[in-house]
């Protein structure tokens, strides 16, 4: 059964680590794996988005609409903005934290993420949604660079990527430098 | 063999190496960037890359390493093809000796360019094989067959995926190094009657290129990478497909019953077409489907198809309004017009769950916080205040200094005319100051002409060179004004400064933006001198450098007056509950705002007592 991952977020957040992890721990595990991601313009903070799928019978590395198996939120607002990929009862994995963009900033009209949070806990399945502090943990782990290893931990445990969190791990040192695994394992485990 | 995650652009990176590429060059441009950066990472000893000014440099380049008989790549995107479609044309007509693959990267959306042109349009009016990967797999195969390809035909090769697949990343089977061509150019050999190009000689490798394609048009009939799907029993339809297209088309088949499944055909060769093939596809058809994006190529060819061989096949696709005009299509937009064409239901109907979604904010990019380009668009802006302007802006990240509050390119064309632009302004409007905005990459690659022409043709302007020191959008290439090549060689500068001096501008000046009341005060003095002026804004891309230290706003000082924001829209500044907030995740400690705060409420942490 082929797996569908959906990664959104702002650009420079991170989003391409997580792929590149969830893609080097499919491969270890000799799945087919495809993926694609938002390079270019769109990457200075606009919306970006990541595709990973695995399984054997690929052809498209996009995935569409009703069709993701779980979305992991870098960003609330841009989690809300995915959920169309969601499957019927697939899982949603998304940081609280909000991200206002100049253009909201410039006017009145004003963005924050308790309004977004609120839509995700109204519109995802029960138990099927999990929101992360992501603020929090990159205090407590002293860097802004955390985030994406914390969501993919907590998206690891909801079981549904086919991936175990030993795959995870062990797929650390494809894509991190040797001085960053520690840092990253503590991220990992952050939600556990 | 062994398998290996790659990039769609480094696939097709590491099938030239395999094929034993002697020579590689290219200019940066979205999607198309990560070939040669790749080709440089893999580069065999004995192996020259380079980053070229610009795409006719390049393809100039290769063409004269293929006639000393290397095997050359060479890359661009859509719209750098434009600008080598001077050589391009012509070298057609000479014909290759090693092997040239010109790699250019089509941007369906367009998502990171000025066009939706079609590089396959390209293909056919300038008579060259072009290859269409649909696949991460097939662009690896296609960029290793097609030197051997070249070779055999004694043509350029086009190689044309687009964004989806250069940016797509699957598991491959790549060859071992072991497994790799060696390759050894013969070398030039004197030939004035085979490069040098005179009407005699064009005229007579016209009639042979009409003709050999003709004998390709056959070959690509029968060769394997162009796949004709019989259709199951009950179907008198049939799909045609190229690209990604393809591959959205069979993820969609995957849920139609084999009976009622249509017939397939792939074109993974639009230039020359397979005509015997596409005759074999509509022979029996009621109706066939296009699903291409771009220019209704595979289409055209159809409809050429049917009209060739008295067929009534109807073809449904661009022309007929079944398919997007414009844009890429997505795999959901793939979904529904086989669905709809097949005259199924689509499994779900597409979910409607935003409809009462709180409205999510629009997210257009912007310069990175800290980014130097601000501060010299800003300085422009005070300085000239009140007065009648017109600010011509270029391609790069500074292209972002449209974006309110900055508001300050007034137009943008394409690479080098946000310096001539505003010549034809000040021709039809003396009494506006005219400003060129162009970054250093730029100017080096298309800028230097029109300032040339500014000079020689009396106009009054002032030009902005954004100097960052490297290519910064596509990720951060070298250039002539680095001192540093692909090759990983330290070589002379060339000092943008001397260039400007050297072409006859008279006035040149090089200044810190992030100084800002000498930024503003250099553009004031460069606007009340005459003739062709110069500023060089020169600080570097924040990517580059280790972050500052992060600002911080006293509460007991500000104001909330937003004039920060207002004025520079940085995007590490933000509201939150009416308080104005530094994000120190995104706050490069460029000090900017710092300057613009009216009440001193922003500084440096250790500033704030």
């Amino acid at each position: 059964m082929n797996k569908n991952i959906v990664l959104c977020g702002v650009g420079g957040q991170g989003t391409v680590l997580a792929s590149k992890l969830i893609a080097a721990a499919a491969m270890k595990k000799g799945l087919g794996v495809m993926s694609a991601e938002t390079i270019g313009m769109a990457q200075r903070g606009g919306s970006v988005f990541g595709n990973v799928r695995i399984g054997s019978d690929l052809f498209s590395p996009m995935i569409g609409k009703g069709q993701a198996d779980i979305i992991i939120g870098f960003e609330c607002g841009e989690t809300v903005r995915m959920l169309p990929y969601l499957k019927k009862g697939g899982y949603v994995v998304s940081s609280v934290r909000s991200i206002m963009p100049t253009t909201a900033a410039l006017g009145d009209t004003g963005y924050s993420a308790q309004p977004m949070t609120e839509y995700l806990k109204n519109n995802v399945a029960e138990g099927r949604l999990s929101l992360v502090d992501t603020l929090e943990a990159e205090k407590e782990l002293k860097s802004s660079k955390v985030m994406n290893l914390v969501l993919l931990g907590a998206a690891v445990r909801t079981g549904v990527t086919g991936l175990s969190e030993d795959d995870i791990i062990s797929a650390l040192p494809d894509a991190v430098k040797p001085e960053f695994i520690e840092l990253n394992t503590k991220a990992f485990f952050f939600t556990k | 063999m062994h398998k290996e995650f790659l990039m769609g652009n480094a696939a097709i990176a590491m099938g030239a190496v395999a094929a034993g590429v002697d020579l590689a060059s290219g200019y940066p441009g979205t999607p198309s960037t990560e070939v040669l950066e790749n080709t440089a990472k893999l580069r065999p000893e004995g192996v020259y890359v380079e980053w070229s000014v610009n795409e006719k440099a390049a393809l100039e380049v290769a063409a004269g390493a293929s006639y000393a008989g290397a095997r050359c790549l060479v890359t661009m995107k859509q719209m750098g093809l434009n600008v080598a479609s001077d050589p391009l044309m012509t070298l057609e007509y000479i014909g290759v000796k090693g092997g040239v693959v010109i790699l250019v990267a089509d941007d369906p959306g367009p998502i990171s360019s000025q066009t939706e042109q079609d590089t396959r349009r390209y293909a056919s009016f300038s008579k060259l094989p072009c290859f269409d990967p649909s696949s991460v797999k097939e662009a690896y195969e296609m960029a290793f067959e097609a030197f051997e390809f070249s070779e055999k035909y004694g043509t350029p090769v086009i190689l044309r995926p687009t964004t989806r697949i250069c940016h797509a990343y699957a598991s491959i089977d790549v060859r071992d190094e072991s497994e790799y061509v060696t390759h050894k150019p013969e070398g030039f050999i004197k030939d004035s009657k085979r490069f040098v190009i005179f009407p005699r000689l064009s005229f007579k490798n016209h009639g042979n290129i009409v003709k050999r394609n003709d004998e390709l048009s056959e070959v690509f009939s029968n060769d394997p990478r162009n796949i004709l799907t019989p259709p199951g029993k009950n179907s008198k339809k049939g799909i045609a497909a190229g690209g990604i297209s393809y591959a959205h088309l069979m993820e969609a088949l995957k849920d139609i019953p084999d009976d009622d499944k249509p017939s397939v055909l792939k074109i993974s060769t639009p230039h020359p077409f397979p005509y015997s093939l596409s005759e074999r596809f509509m022979r029996d058809r009621d109706e066939v489907l296009v699903l291409e994006e771009l220019e209704p190529v595979i289409e055209d060819e159809l409809l050429k198809t049917a009209g060739k061989y008295y067929l009534s096949t109807k073809v449904s696709g661009k022309h007929t309004g079944d398919v997007r005009a414009a844009g890429e299509n997505s795999i959901d937009d793939v979904f529904s017009y086989v669905s709809k064409f097949i005259g199924i239901k689509p499994l779900e109907e597409p979910s409607d769950v935003l409809s009462d979604a709180p409205s999510l904010p629009v997210r257009p990019p912007v310069l990175c916080a800290g980014c130097p380009h601000r501060a010299s668009f800003y300085a422009v802006k005070r300085a000239m205040k009140g007065k009648k302007t017109v600010f011509g802006g270029d391609i790069g990240c500074y292209t972002l200094g449209n974006a309110m509050p900055l508001d300050m390119v007034d137009s943008c064309l394409c690479m080098g005319a946000g310096i001539t632009i505003p010549q034809g302004i000040g021709h039809i409007e003396p009494d506006t100051r005219c400003f060129g905005f162009v970054g250093d990459s730029t100017f080096f690659a298309s800028g230097i002409t029109g300032i040339v022409n500014a000079v020689y043709n009396q106009s009054e302007m002032t030009v902005i060179i954004l100097d960052n020191s490297t290519t910064a959008m596509t990720g951060h290439q070298p250039h002539p004004g680095t001192g540093h090549t692909l090759m990983g060689d330290v070589v002379e500068k060339v000092d943008i400064e001397k260039v400007l001096r050297g072409v006859g501008v008279t006035h040149v000046e090089t200044v810190d933006p992030l100084d800002l009341d000498k930024a503003i005060e250099a553009v004031k003095r460069a606007d009340s001198k005459k003739g062709v002026k110069a500023i060089i804004f020169r600080s570097p891309c924040v990517a580059l450098i280790r972050k500052g230290r992060a600002l911080k706003i006293d509460e007991n000082k500000c104001i909330r007056c937003k004039k920060c924001i207002k004025e520079i829209g940085c995007p590490a500044l933000s509201v939150e509950d009416g308080r104005i907030v530094i994000d120190g995740s995104l706050c490069n400690g460029c000090s900017l705002c710092e300057r613009i705060c009216p009440t001193g409420a922003i500084k440096k942490e250790a500033d704030h007592e």
